[in-house]
């Protein structure tokens, strides 16, 4: 641990020029967001999505946009604890804190909110892609099968081909006997519900 | 019972963790319809570009900039800057980027214009707040870059427009200093910076335009001082008033020497006019004065000399000038006429030739043209063609081009002030107006196409073909009622003082309608719409009456101005009635009371606390007196956090002998303290909600009440060191307090402090709970509370035995005058954004479970189950409560982005949420307005009370086949079998 800190200072430190300082009590923050251009990131892509990408400084207070290279930077802002958020549809972002600070003519320290993760330099990047819509599942024997539908027609089918196996293996005493049973509470066969067994 | 059980069962069944409202991409603008605006123009560019697609490019007073096609009025691209960072100017450099102007003259942006990319954006700064311009020289260039030259919190900047560098800067410190305008003579490389200083100097600056150095410094003294702006109308030649409104001055600087004339207004017009104001036009030679009938205007010969050219006590509205060649420039001028609008195109120096004339039927609803922008092109002949932008009194936007309309945009939708909703007409013989299916071929290829579909064997043209059949169903957009309560009217009041009735349907415009008592008068001099209210809603005996909306209306504003009612029927668009009141109007109390008519019983309260009742009938009169104890409101004084109980006391005493009058008393008030407490956000539940069971089984088939109340108030206050913005505040000096005070005896129920927390804070009210949002200091993330709160004295009729001895107090009176017994329970989660706005769904009859709506800061509507937000949820719960749908705790709120009603759509700058509870107890509609409109259905629980969208009717056909397919082969078998049976 005692190895990682005065690496982490050092980014720290290395990295403070970027975050460049104003005049008297106001400072800028400057920052680059990062989306990563990869193989991976299909689905909707927008025309020109990085330019509308907005970036916005506590809740609103200020809101401004994405340089082509992805830059951008908040002018005259007190020292203090800010939260910048950035809006890209498509994209999760975390919030940022940014504790601005007036001793080192506004030296930035950012922090991600939602994992509290340390930023050795104002780079945001998406923690996930957001897909907003579900995934048609492509069309297939056993989504049929698992509907409601499939489920009937497959009862039905159990029914009309595996009970009379059942039927056949059974004891014909035992067949006779349940016949008898079943006649004398006048449960009425398949046979004679359908119009031709009427006939018999 | 057997249908409560059936529904639990159902809700139980529905009540998968997985997220409820998702869609599939190819259901987008099936059930939702989203509209794109931006809002009204104050400033329009064209753009010169020879090739490729015209466009203008404009900025609204939404601080929307927007590049829109010429030819069809789309948006190409469109920003939406932050609430602060208002538009000054707009230009286009280079031909290709788009410069703005914004944030009182500190924030200059460039964006590439096809696209609507940001190139580069600097921060202007300067030693005092003044007026800025932005100016975009053709000519000037700097070591072959071009400059941009921008005069700004009293300071000139002359800046590069590839880059945004600051090439050169000059202060203006002179503390007195007001510029008022900035000019670049064509053709030299110098500017002119003109203002008054010291109330009655007059100041010129020349400086070089290639180092910002200072050439001349000249002033001049005028003793009547000036009042208002100046008009500019050559480069070295503006005209002023003088403070009395009555002498114009005509001010030169040639040749950096100040020279003056001064002409008073009477020598020029006969009639006395009253004090003027000079309308800002860029025309060379003419300049025009307004006072209150009358628009002159006047055109400059030489060196002053004064002449009018046209008096007109007519609307009318001018352009700023467009060069169209060398020595040439033209304006446009549109005139009222009754229903029409005459454009007129002019030369600057030939006042009485037109270059064009046309007349355009204008629709009464748009109102007043209030602005023009004018830009030509060359027509085949290679003549001149122009084309004007006119801006409407409604906000909308037209383009006329060849005396016709070619496109409009509604852009008033963009600023709602209020919604409510209507319900359609009752399907009867000729009131339907969609069509039904053509002909029973089309039907039939209809159905084959979707069968095809659920087969997956359709091709991708016809699966286009599908989908524009489902889009385009005349279903969904019919103007009659439907059986499910998904087709109602939206009716939306616009800054404009415009109604709007939207079909839910489709979005359309059913129809409009610019209210005359929101016109300006003498009466009313800045007349703006506050609210609507359901007026009339007729069901059972007045059937034939159609429903209407109350708009309710002041004139200026400040609260103590006289209020104006408007009554429109939702049907026809139309103002049945409009009342202008000799009160005003700090209150409206909509009452749950309806007269014979089913007109609604309103109360409003104005500036001196009496009460009025409206409708002024004595039917309406004689319910009221029937229910006059039983009345009881509060208000909130925001400034002295007070908030105040009152009821009704008796009639008007003093000189207004009025039967609808009544005075008011105070009952209670709650004082919070001023040094420690300031109230920021006040929350109620809705009038309209309906609440299923006041009993809430839990786990171990135990029993809750709820304490559902409607006259339950949360307030929150925070410290008022941390009203402020997050940043400004350390959270040792920041607290919020939250409190749920009962508004007819003012009885603090509950009270909670979160310290270290500070606002903004957003909350809503529903049933028995109160969520809302806030922000953490300590931790610096967004958090949300619960609070539920339960009704203790019900607590014992659990026992079975004591509800069948009849021993229950479920039959006693509730009374908020005897102390209850609650409790509350509340947890808190964190909550990863911002929030503009957050709403919560509502249902026909309250049986759905709930889901927040929350607005997100990147203008997305997120659907949250309330089931996250139950402050019973424990880490590990048990299996009954498992059971019960208890989700495990965890410190933050999870966000699933199917769950984004707004899908990929952004309702940019989101301002509310609108749930409507549609007549399928499932199903809710949902309406989301800001700049944008976006309108959806939402089944909270899943639509268990109706088939889906995308229920597969081929394969219920296919299984009902098989199945008697599958009876027939049984019977064959079994008769087979019987035979051979009787044959052994």
């Amino acid at each position: 641990m005692a190895a990682v800190t005065p690496l982490l200072l050092l980014l720290l430190l290395s990295s403070a020029p970027s975050f460049s300082s104003g005049s008297r009590n106001a400072y800028n923050i400057n920052g680059r967001v990062k989306i990563p251009q990869g193989p991976g990131t299909k689905g909707y892509a927008l025309p020109g999505r990085m330019s509308n990408v907005k970036v916005l400084l506590n809740g609103g207070q200020n809101i401004t946009f994405l340089r082509p290279d992805g830059y951008f930077s908040f002018h005259n802002i007190p020292a203090g604890t800010h939260l910048i958020e950035v809006s890209a549809i498509g994209y999760f972002f975390s919030p940022v804190r940014v504790d601005v600070s007036a001793r080192n003519l506004g030296k930035v320290q950012a922090a991600l909110t939602e994992n509290r993760k340390g930023l050795s330099e104002l780079v945001l990047e998406p923690l996930r892609e957001e897909q907003y819509y579900e995934i048609r599942e492509p069309f297939s024997i056993m989504s049929l099968l698992k509907s409601p539908m499939g489920l009937m027609v497959g009862f039905m089918l159990a029914v009309a081909f595996l009970m009379p196996k059942l039927v056949e293996n059974m004891d014909p005493e035992e067949m006779r006997r349940a016949q008898e049973e079943m006649r004398s509470q006048g449960v009425p066969s398949l046979s004679s519900l359908l119009p031709g067994g009427a006939m018999n | 019972m057997a249908i409560r059980s059936f529904f639990l069962f159902i809700l139980f069944f529905s009540s998968s963790l997985s997220p409820v409202f998702s869609l599939y991409e190819d259901q987008v603008g099936l059930m939702d319809w989203h509209q794109q605006y931006i809002g009204k123009v104050k400033q329009a560019v064209f753009s010169s570009q020879r090739a490729g697609r015209k466009r203008v490019v404009v900025s609204t007073e939404e601080n929307v900039i927007a590049s829109l096609d010429l030819r069809h009025g789309e948006i190409f691209w469109r920003h939406l800057l932050g609430a602060d960072d208002v538009i000054d100017g707009i230009d286009i450099g280079l031909g290709k980027y788009v410069i703005t102007l914004s944030s009182g003259g500190s924030i200059l942006r460039s964006w590439n214009l096809p696209d609507g990319q940001m190139v580069w954006e600097s921060s202007l700064q300067g030693p005092k707040h003044s007026k800025s311009f932005l100016l975009v020289p053709t000519n000037l260039k700097f070591d072959k870059d071009n400059v941009l030259v921008v005069f700004s919190n009293g300071r000139l900047h002359a800046i590069s427009c590839i880059d945004g560098e600051v090439l050169w800067k000059k202060d203006f410190e002179a503390e007195s200093f007001e510029v008022q305008q900035v000019i670049l003579p064509p053709g030299s490389d110098l500017i002119h910076v003109v203002g008054f200083a010291a109330f009655s100097q007059f100041e010129m600056y020349q400086i070089n335009a290639k180092n910002g150095e200072l050439l001349k410094h000249e002033s001049a003294s005028f003793s009547s001082g000036f009042l208002g702006q100046v008009s500019l109308v050559s480069t070295e030649t503006v005209v002023a008033l003088d403070s009395t409104g009555s002498i114009l001055l005509t001010i030169s600087f040639q040749d950096g020497k100040i020279s003056s004339q001064q002409t008073p207004i009477s020598n020029l017009v006969e009639d006395s006019l009253g004090p003027a104001v000079i309308i800002p036009s860029s025309v060379s030679g003419i300049f025009a004065i307004k006072t209150d009938a009358v628009t002159i205007f006047i055109r400059v010969i030489g060196k002053g000399n004064l002449e009018v050219v046209e008096k007109t006590t007519h609307e009318i509205a001018v352009s700023d000038a467009l060069s169209i060649s060398e020595d040439q420039q033209a304006f446009a001028l549109i005139q009222h006429a009754s229903s029409e609008i005459h454009l007129t195109v002019k030369l600057a120096h030939d006042w009485d030739g037109n270059l064009l004339k046309e007349s355009v039927k204008m629709d009464r609803q748009r109102g007043l043209v209030h602005k023009v922008f004018i830009n030509n092109y060359i027509r085949t002949d290679r003549s001149y063609g122009f084309r004007v932008l006119i801006v409407m009194e409604d906000h909308s936007l037209l383009l006329l081009q060849q005396g016709e309309i070619v496109w409009s945009r509604e852009d008033g939708l963009a600023s709602i002030i209020d919604v409510t909703t209507s319900e359609l007409p009752v399907e009867r013989d000729g009131v339907s107006v969609a069509k039904v299916e053509h002909n029973l071929f089309e039907w039939l290829k209809g159905h084959m196409l979707k069968l095809k579909g659920t087969l997956m064997l359709a091709s991708p043209e016809d699966m286009a073909a599908i989908q524009s059949m489902r889009l385009k169903s005349s279903e969904k957009s019919k103007m009659t009622r439907d059986h499910n309560g998904f087709r109602k009217l939206l009716i939306v009041l616009t800054r404009a003082g415009k109604l709007f009735a939207l079909h839910t349907g489709d979005g359309r415009i059913v129809w409009s309608y610019l209210l005359r008592s929101l016109h300006k008068s003498e009466a009313c001099q800045s007349p703006i719409g506050l609210n609507l209210y359901q007026w009339q809603v007729p069901h059972h005996h007045a059937m034939d009456e159609n429903p209407s909306v109350l708009v309710v209306s002041r004139c200026g504003p400040s609260s103590d101005t006289s209020g104006v009612l408007s009554f429109v029927d939702t049907y026809t668009g139309k103002e049945l009635s409009s009342l202008s009141l000799d009160h005003a109007v700090v209150q409206v109390i909509p009452l749950p009371y309806t007269d014979s008519t089913e007109q609604r019983l309103h109360l409003l309260i104005d500036a001196d606390k009496h009460a009025h009742l409206y409708p002024k009938t004595s039917g309406a009169l004689s319910i009221f007196k029937r229910e006059f104890s039983n009345i009881y409101w509060y208000s909130v004084e925001d400034q002295n956090g007070i908030i105040k109980g009152h009821a009704l006391k008796c009639k008007c005493t003093g000189e207004v002998a009025d039967e609808f009058c009544f005075d008011t008393r105070d009952l209670w008030s709650v004082v919070f303290p001023s040094e420690s407490e300031k109230t920021i956000a006040t929350v109620t539940r809705k009038l309209n909600e309906v609440v299923h069971t006041q009993a809430k089984v839990v786990a171990d088939e135990d029993v809750m009440y709820k304490y559902i109340s409607r006259n339950l108030l949360f307030v929150a206050t925070v410290a008022p060191k941390g009203s402020g913005e997050i940043g400004s505040v350390t959270p040792e000096e920041s607290w919020l307090v939250a409190y749920l005070i009962d508004t007819v005896t003012g009885r603090i129920l509950h009270r909670v402090t979160h310290h270290g927390s500070q606002g903004p804070v957003h909350a809503v009210f529903s049933e028995n709970w109160v969520v809302y949002h806030y922000f953490n200091l300590r931790a610096h993330r967004y958090e949300m509370s619960v609070i539920e709160i339960y009704d203790q004295s019900r607590a014992d009729n659990k026992d079975v035995w004591k509800l069948v001895l009849g021993k229950h107090n479920l039959t006693s009176p509730i009374s908020l005058f005897s102390r209850p017994e609650v409790i509350t329970k509340s947890q808190s989660y964190f909550f990863t954004h911002s929030l503009k706005a957050i709403a919560v769904t509502s249902t026909a009859k309250g049986i759905t479970s709930k889901q927040l709506l929350l607005g997100t800061i990147g203008d997305q509507v997120l659907a949250l189950d309330k089931r996250f937000l139950d402050p019973r949820r424990t880490v590990n719960p048990t299996q009954a409560e498992k059971e019960e749908g208890i989700i495990p705790l965890t410190d933050s709120l999870p966000i699933i982005p199917q769950s984004y009603v707004t899908h990929a759509l952004r309702v940019e700058g989101l301002r509310g949420i609108i749930t409507v509870p549609a007549k399928l107890e499932s199903t809710t509609l949902v309406f989301a307005h800001g700049v944008d409109l976006f309108f959806t259905q939402l089944a909270p629980s899943r639509t268990y009370d109706s088939l889906t969208e995308d229920f597969s009717y081929a394969l219920l056909l296919i299984t009902i086949v098989a199945l008697v397919a599958a009876i027939f082969v049984t019977w064959r078998l079994s008769e087979r079998k019987e035979l051979q049976e009787k044959w052994r």
